[in-house]
């Protein structure tokens, strides 16, 4: 964990390549829509370092920006203005088959509605960055099959989404996101469409996760869920609004601790 | 993505959606079926025209010596010019015979066409009607399944006897054995000595309704009322010896008529290949005419798939969505879709082109029309198959891959 100093310093020294232990640097991001002449103003202005195994949770009501700024970390967004570097190298000036490779190798993207193909066997939807990322067939059953052996799901392996129960898709989705072995796991709403036993069933997978040094952002409008991660960045109306450690958030908002 | 991988997905998709897959490959397959039938046809008379016409119309190496030309166009003017040529007579016929060296060509005078034959009790039939000399039926190369064809002394006897075709022998004596029985043509009485073997037809034109007299007999003033001569066949030994057969006759009928070195030629020489172009020329027309229609068929296949993938990129944005999240580029998107639409496209084209040779072999069975499938043809439908798949699926493919991967995502 770094301090508060850290931070501040690689987020305000623009143009500079952040060092190597730096995954997430984005400094002065702003994002604007044009809705119909109505300019929205999403982003404005935000900067955020996440160091190399960090768990954060990234919180605010809707219309905060969160969603906005999930986009942006995970390349399927550009910012208007700012930096933002991911894994020393800056995305925020890529074109789309650039940010499309990026996607592929850093990213591991779980998603509220798990976006699994239906027709697709679980396998199949494991396989598929290693698909994009050109990996020979037979090495990419190799390594899908291991990473649905992870999450515990090696037994159903040949079945299709609708035969899955929704703990066992969002496991599958986890386990397609973290094939290719990318530098950050991002998951938007994971817990949103489950019910509470298991979203504490997805979160011990994300505790472990954690534990075992894969660096995990969640993003997330539920304090119970942003709870369990180690840090918790707050966004109001495009701005940071908080960035505390667990204990701070824990305490401030007057909740326990989660125990898995 | 790897070529292969977007064949298998591609595939996958086709198996999962199969009713649908077939209605959207119909257009191609039909468009296919009918240009293979039609090029399976076309490329069956040709090659029947080549082998099988050519020698049981026209006979093998051997061209005739005429009055006029035949196959031909000519103006009136050109046929006022033809009409004053001199009529061929048996002298002229002689100075063919005997300018050839005997051992090697054939010759035989020819007068034929349809004259009506009866005998008592049966409605007349118009059978066609030939007189010549004995060595017509080895230019012919006519097997007597029946009896005897005529001799050298009969014609010069002027013998009023018959070698019919097998359709004439069947139709007047029908369970009967025909020689030595009468036939009467234009009223006149024959004896039917010989039947030919059955020779089969050409483009449902039989070649057994036929009856040969000798040249001498009655039957060839009721043919050429005047008494010249249709036409000279001449057989060469060997396709080689055709030019130099006709350079011989044409110097020997120029010297016989008198004609001066300045003078045109006052009578034709025709060979089997003037015939035989004259017959290519109708097979591009038929070729042309024949894959017109099939073409639109294409057209249309192509709008249907075209129709068909930019239903398909609209339910599908969801799955383009995911895929450009976990790091799909535009060429893999766009690779997907060309590949789906061209493996439907090639699906309809392969089956159609399996329709089209049944088809063929359909029609070929049921018509006297032949039917031999060309290789070619098949390799032109799959041509055909991928080239209407890519153009159709250019489209859908690039707008499927410009969609932007966050409003593809939220996408029900």
């Amino acid at each position: 964990m770094s301090t508060a100093a850290e931070r501040e310093a690689v987020t305000s020294a623009v143009g500079a390549a952040p060092d190597r232990d730096w995954v997430i640097v984005t400094r002065g991001i702003k994002r604007e829509y044009d809705m119909g002449g109505e300019i929205i103003r999403a982003l404005r202005g935000v900067d955020i370092a996440v160091k190399r195994n960090e768990y954060v949770a990234i919180m605010g009501p809707s219309g905060s920006g969160k969603s906005t700024l999930m986009n942006i970390v995970g390349c399927l967004d550009t910012p208007n203005a700012g930096e933002y570097w991911l894994n020393g190298q800056l995305v925020s000036a890529m074109q789309d088959d650039a940010l499309a490779r990026v996607r592929n190798k850093e990213i591991g993207f779980v998603f509220q509605t798990f976006n699994l193909l239906p027709r697709a066997t679980a396998l199949a939807n494991v396989e598929l960055p290693l698909v994009y990322a050109g990996v020979p067939a037979a090495e990419r059953k190799r390594r899908a099959t291991e990473a649905l052996e992870k999450v515990q799901l090696g037994q159903r392996m040949h079945h299709k989404p609708n035969e899955l129960s929704g703990g066992q898709r969002q496991r599958v989705a986890i386990a397609r996101a973290l094939v290719n072995d990318p530098s950050i796991l991002l998951a938007d709403e994971p817990t949103g469409n489950l019910d509470s036993q298991t979203s504490e069933e997805i979160m011990r997978v994300f505790e472990h996760l954690a534990n075992t040094g894969q660096t995990v952002i969640m993003v997330t409008h539920e304090p119970d869920i942003a709870a369990h991660a180690r840090r918790v960045v707050v966004l109001r109306d495009g701005t940071m609004a908080s960035d505390e450690t667990q204990a701070q958030f824990v305490a401030r908002l007057g909740i326990h601790a989660p125990q898995l | 993505m790897p070529f292969l991988e977007a064949v298998r997905l591609a595939l996958q998709t086709i198996r999962v959606q199969k009713l649908k897959s077939f209605f959207t490959l119909t257009g191609v397959m039909i468009g296919v079926m009918f240009l293979i039938a039609v090029v399976s046809i076309v490329e069956g008379m040709a090659d029947y025209v080549e082998n099988d016409f050519a020698v049981s119309i026209i006979g093998t190496n051997t061209f005739t010596v005429r009055r006029y030309p035949n196959f031909q166009d000519v103006s009136d003017e050109e046929w006022r010019r033809l009409q004053r040529r001199p009529r061929l007579y048996a002298p002229a016929a002689a100075v063919v015979r005997e300018a050839l060296p005997s051992a090697t060509y054939r010759t035989a005078m020819v007068n034929e066409s349809f004259l009506p034959a009866a005998v008592p009790g049966l409605r007349p039939r118009s059978v066609q009607a030939v007189a010549t000399e004995a060595s017509y039926f080895d230019i012919k190369d006519y097997e007597i399944a029946q009896g005897r064809a005529f001799n050298a002394q009969e014609v010069a006897l002027g013998a009023k006897v018959l070698v019919v075709g097998s359709e004439v022998a069947s139709y007047y004596y029908a369970g009967l054995d025909p020689i030595g029985r009468e036939l009467r043509v234009t009223g006149i009485p024959y004896t039917i000595i010989g039947v030919i073997e059955a020779q089969g037809s050409v483009f449902g034109f039989s070649l057994d309704r036929l009856a040969v007299a000798p040249i001498t007999s009655p039957l060839s003033r009721a043919l050429r009322p005047r008494g010249d001569v249709e036409e000279v066949v001449v057989q060469a030994p060997t396709r080689e010896a055709i030019l130099d057969g006709q350079e011989i006759v044409r110097g020997a009928l120029r010297a016989f008529r008198g004609l001066s070195p300045g003078e045109e030629d006052d009578f034709s020489i025709a060979s089997s290949d003037a015939a035989l172009s004259f017959l290519d020329e109708l097979k591009g027309k038929l070729v042309l005419f024949g894959t017109a229609l099939p073409a639109i068929g294409l057209i249309v296949g192509a709008l249907v798939i075209m129709n068909i993938m930019l239903v398909a990129v609209a339910e599908r944005t969801r799955e383009i969505g995911i895929r450009k999240a976990l790091g799909a580029r535009r060429r893999d998107i766009i690779a997907q879709f060309l590949v789906e639409a061209s493996t439907l496209s090639i699906l309809g084209a392969m089956i159609g082109a399996g329709l089209g040779i049944g088809l063929a072999q359909l029609i070929a069975a049921v018509t006297p029309l032949p039917a031999s499938v060309a290789p070619w043809s098949l390799v032109a439908a799959l041509v055909v198959g991928a080239g209407v798949g890519i153009t159709a699926g250019i489209y859908p493919a690039s707008r499927a891959a410009r969609l932007d991967p966050i409003t593809a995502l939220r996408q029900e």
